[in-house]
């Protein structure tokens, strides 16, 4: 019950704003958003398992469940293990901040932005909070409504073009998610007799399958969420849509909407189909490197500050994909940290980034610069979300790189922890070059934007409407944001601590597989193996 | 019971609309402009009283049981789903028909001439086209089915010809007519030779033939090919490849809610019929003899009628997909989406068993709720009087008519298939279906063609909301009635209420093709023991 009531606040609220009047509507989704805020912290303090030894999601699915379909299993369902919770809490934080980094900047059509935007989040929690395939399903494509609205009506000049693909894209490669999924519930259905959509009966069921079988699957599931992570050749639609949405609408991609994409490859596709994952896991991870460093590449020769922050996620998300897809727990805990820290950390770059634009309607460095003096307290914020972004220890973007690396590092065969690792050193020796890129390309871009003579463009002329540096307003967006990259950055346990259990869960059916790999080996290859993990572990 | 008087009671709701397209004939001559008026809301009526004598007739009479059916309880939920949709479809009707006439009659300018209205006429068509539809459903050998089409069609070529007046329009009824003879024609034939290969007219017992003949050598060759002609002329109602060309040109051509018409109602006769004769084929126990001479049993329909169906789904899917690519014209794009459907539809048939139909049915219900709304919207908005054409007409709706954007938007999306609305879980069913049929590779076609539809239907949901408006369309108004508005928000509301009933309404769609011969867990290979001799289906729901 608590968590319909979490999603049913902010469509409730997007009533208010429908009849409150142009005038009133940013104060009332404010309000809604806020009240959001706060039913989600009563949720986190309820949930009783954040420090949990064994993986268990809340509340029991008993309790929730909604049968739409009875004859085929068909139920909506609706829990969050701390994973999900953790996520949720990601998208209402940055709720409020995104009503108010739009509030000047939407001039027309309020009432609908705030609409759009409200219905957005509700899409976006309940993809992390549903429990069964159909409303994962149906969440995750409702999200592509108010994006393709927001970006559509209120995006920059190429809004038309950004948003179709925002949209094709997304929905062509999820249509055959959905095929893979009704496959494996299908599947289940012939051996066990009955039809279900939970995801727990899915994931118990879908490793019985042949190898050959889950392969296809995982081609089917990667279609539709590599695009929304996004992976390598599939990432186009990413920088358009960032670029040219409003701001409000790019925090949402970046911080949210990008994490649905990850968030279903750590629940469907490392449970369901693990053969196939260890056998495709080094083609996932060459298209992450790829990723991380084309985009870390084009980034370096990219003046418009948007589009540079937009090429900068597809390389960051390539890490958390990296670290996903190591197979252990180590990179799986440093991926969803990620996912996190990359949403605080972009989202409020973002913002900053809009702020500037509302003052400069420029997001060219080349005309605007130095704004160190003039604007400092934007300066304090925008390079601290800078150095989150770039890893700069203390922060929380370091924690999150070190880990995805680390797991990728050691992700090599071991007996010892039963995790068959298949990337290893290189994997992790080339997406470091990443890392060191990243800190380059952003440190570069505010080099240029914060320091050096001030630059404005010709016709630049102070607005009436917003003070010279940031306002209360704005300075309330960015501040729980940046609050947030330092708490995580100096006190990462609690959330690892939380997470672990989870990673462990997700993680359940590797070491089988690798036993039964162990014992197709033939003698002289296992002593081998056996004795240099024991020597290591002597050592 | 004799068997007439149960076969009347069995079509008590047919003989209602008959009546009612007699009374409304009438009542449209009349001299007084009260009385026409009330021409659309008779013909409402006696939807209702259809749907409720369908109701009372279903509801645990003998009639239903002592006829011997293929499907004994598809005509309540046929029936129901026809007369509620029709009941849409006529009010997307009021103030378009004749609205000329009668504007000039009510200013003066002419006097009132019984032969120049055509309000009765219209109705009266309108009424015995859904009488024959919800015939088929009672069809119970190959002379009725054939009369209950041809009674389902023949009022819809006039109906496409009462927009009288432009060359666009005669074009449209031209065709319509002359190649709906000649499909007729082809499935009669094909009929001709079923009658040949089993014979016996009567489906129940053609199923029991070709059972037998599966059994043994197979079924004839010349009966096959007869399935196949018949499927082929079929096409023609349900907009299949190879017939599908004529519907951009008369979808175009036609008035506007006659479109609405056409593009629903000869559908429900032509996937029904499809599938009696599908039925009376059977969905299992087939083989074929490969080159060593040894029977091989295979799944599904026979084969060469497999391979044809599936041969028109693919293409129907692929063809209507791609055409509404290019469509700048709003009616010509729905002419190709409406073809689209009928090949996920198709998939459905297909794959066939209690599954596979259920979800045809209840993809049916889908399809004409979306219909009727986006039928609802076009009908009910105008551009200096006349028809809204093209998409650029209604781009920026949203500023003067932000409900019928709302509207428009809604039903492109549903007949997408965007979760949660009811476009979604029909095509969920039909997917599922599919699946489990083991058609995965027409599946995978289906959601590719899906997936190139998503790009028209985002034009059709997005333009209007997205653009602003411009001096072109400054001159769109709301249409002289509000009934079309009101139907278009009433299924509009539908496509985001029903989801929710969506179960009662699925346990309805297999309820109403549940039967003794159709049950997964006898139709395996014991053919002989699939159909009992004494057939007797459980009571009908209410």
């Amino acid at each position: 019950m608590q968590l319909w009531i979490l999603l049913l606040i902010p469509l409730v609220t997007c009533i208010g704003v429908g009849f409150g009047g142009e005038r009133n509507a940013r104060a009332i989704a404010l309000g809604g958003s806020l009240v959001t805020l706060a039913w989600a912290a009563v949720l986190a303090m309820q949930f009783p398992h954040w420090q949990a030894e064994q993986w268990a999601y809340w509340p029991a699915p008993e309790d929730n469940a909604f049968p739409v379909l009875p004859g085929l299993g068909i139920a909506l369902e609706l829990g969050v293990d701390s994973v999900s919770l953790l996520l949720v809490l990601l998208n209402v934080i940055l709720m409020p901040c995104c009503v108010l980094g739009s509030w000047v900047a939407i001039k027309e059509r309020r009432r609908e932005f705030y609409i759009w935007l409200l219905v957005l989040s509700t899409c976006v929690m309940g993809v992390f909070v549903a429990r069964d395939v159909i409303s994962f399903y149906t969440f995750f494509e409702a999200s592509l409504v108010p994006g393709f609205f927001m970006l559509a009506i209120y995006g920059g000049p190429d809004r038309r073009e950004a948003s179709f693909k925002f949209f094709i894209y997304t929905f062509v490669g999820s249509l055959f998610m959905l095929l893979g999924l009704a496959y494996v519930a299908w599947q289940h259905a012939q051996q066990t007799g009955d039809w279900s959509f939970a995801i727990s009966d899915l994931t118990a069921f879908a490793p019985t399958l042949s190898a050959g079988e889950q392969g296809w699957i995982l081609l089917a599931l990667m279609a539709g969420l590599a695009v929304k992570v996004p992976l390598f050749p599939l990432h186009t639609w990413l920088p358009l849509a960032h670029n040219q949405a409003p701001t409000a609408g790019s925090v949402n991609f970046a911080a949210v909407i990008l994490k649905l994409g990850l968030y279903g490859l750590y629940v469907f596709i490392l449970p369901m189909v693990p053969e196939a994952v260890v056998t495709w896991a080094p083609t996932i991870a060459v298209l992450a490197v790829i990723g991380i460093v084309y985009a870390a590449l084009i980034c370096w020769v990219q003046t418009d500050v948007k589009k540079l922050i937009a090429y900068s996620s597809v390389s960051h998300m390539g890490f958390a994909v990296l670290g996903l897809i190591a197979l252990n727990p180590l990179g799986l805990q440093g991926s969803v940290f990620y996912m996190l820290s990359h949403g605080f950390a972009t989202g409020g770059l973002f913002l900053c980034i809009g702020m500037m634009y509302e003052r400069y309607h420029t997001k060219d460095l080349r005309e605007v610069g130095g704004l160190a003096f003039k604007m400092p307290v934007w300066s304090f914020f925008f390079i601290v979300l800078v150095f989150a972004s770039v890893g700069l220890p203390g922060l929380n973007g370091f924690v999150s790189e070190f880990l995805c690396l680390i797991g990728t590092f050691t992700a090599v065969p071991d007996a010892k922890t039963g995790y068959p690792g298949v990337l290893g050193p290189w994997f992790a020796a080339i997406a470091a070059t990443g890392m060191i890129l990243g800190a380059m390309y952003l440190l570069y871009m505010t080099g240029k934007l914060c320091f050096g003579p001030l630059r404005e463009p010709a016709d630049h002329h102070e607005s009436e409407e917003l003070p010279k540096d940031l306002s209360l307003r704005e300075i309330a967006a960015l501040a729980p944001i940046a609050l947030i990259c330092l708490i995580f950055g100096v006190m990462p346990w609690p959330i690892l601590h939380a997470v672990e259990p989870v990673a462990e869960e997700v993680l359940k059916p590797y070491p089988a597989l690798v036993e039964s790999h162990f014992e197709q080996m033939d003698a002289t290859a296992k002593v081998s193996l056996l004795s240099d993990t024991t020597l290591e572990g002597s050592r | 019971m004799t068997e007439m008087s149960s076969k009347l009671i069995l079509i008590t709701p047919e003989i209602l609309l008959f009546i009612g397209a007699v009374v409304v004939a009438v009542l449209g001559l009349s001299s007084h402009r009260r009385v026409r008026h009330a021409v659309p809301w008779t013909t409402v009526g006696f939807l209702v009283a259809a749907i409720v004598a369908t109701n009372v007739v279903y509801d645990g009479s003998e009639a239903v049981t002592q006829a011997d059916l293929l499907f004994p309880n598809l005509g309540l939920y046929l029936k129901v789903m026809v007369g509620v949709i029709a009941i849409g479809l006529v009010l997307l009707g009021i103030g378009m028909v004749d609205r000329r006439y009668e504007e000039a009659v009510r200013d003066g300018r002419t006097g009132f001439d019984p032969l120049r209205v055509v309000r009765g006429e219209y109705h009266a068509f309108l009424l015995l086209s859904i009488a024959g539809t919800m015939l088929i459903a009672n069809a119970n050998d190959l002379i009725w089915l054939f009369l209950a089409i041809e009674l389902s069609s023949l009022p819809t070529y006039v109906m496409v010809a009462l927009g009288r007046g432009t060359r666009r329009n005669k074009e449209a009824a031209i065709k319509y007519f002359f190649l709906g003879a000649m499909s007729s024609a082809t499935f009669l034939y094909g009929f001709a030779l079923l009658y040949g290969a089993s014979g016996t007219l009567s489906l129940t017992g053609m199923q029991e033939v070709f059972a037998t003949q599966a059994a043994g050598d197979g079924i004839p060759l010349f009966g096959l090919i007869g399935m196949v002609l018949a499927f082929v002329g079929l096409c023609f109602k349900i907009t299949a490849v190879p017939m599908h060309f004529y519907a951009p040109d008369v979808y175009q051509g036609a008035p506007t809610p006659v479109t609405g018409f056409i593009s629903f109602m000869p559908k429900v006769a032509g996937f029904t019929a499809i599938i009696m004769l599908c039925a009376a084929l059977g969905w299992s126990g087939h083989h074929i003899i490969d080159n060593a001479g040894v029977k091989v049993p295979t799944e599904g329909l026979p084969r060469p009628v497999h391979a044809t169906l599936w041969v028109i789904a693919v293409l129907t899917m692929i063809l209507g997909n791609i055409g509404a690519l290019l469509q700048t014209s709003i009616k010509r794009l729905l002419a190709y989406s409406s073809i689209s459907h009928s090949g996920y539809m198709l998939v459905g048939v297909i794959a066939g068993t209690a599954e596979g139909i259920d979800a045809v049915f209840f993809y049916l219900v889908t399809y004409g709720v979306a219909t009727v709304a986006v039928f609802g919207v076009l009908c009910g908005l105008q551009r200096h009087g006349r028809e809204v054409e093209t998409l650029d007409d209604l781009s920026g709706l949203w500023k003067r008519h932000p409900g019928m954007a709302f509207v428009l938007a809604l039903s492109a999306f549903s007949m997408l298939g965007l979760p949660p609305l009811l476009g979604f879980w029909g095509k969920l069913d039909l997917v599922i279906a599919g699946i489990s049929a083991g058609e995965t590779p027409l599946v995978v076609i289906m959601m590719a063609a899906s997936a190139v539809s998503s790009y028209y239907y985002l034009h059709l949901a997005g333009l209007p909301v997205i653009r602003k408006p411009d001096a072109r369309t400054e001159g769109i108004e709301v249409g002289p009635s509000r009934w079309p508005r009101v139907a278009g928000i009433v299924f509009g509301i539908g496509i985001l209420i029903v989801p929710f009933g969506a179960r009662e309404l699925m346990e309805k769609a297999e309820a109403s093709t549940k039967n003794s011969w159709l049950d997964p867990a006898e139709t395996a290979m014991e053919i002989d023991k699939v159909r009992p001799e004494d057939p007797t289906p459980e009571a009908p729901r209410a």
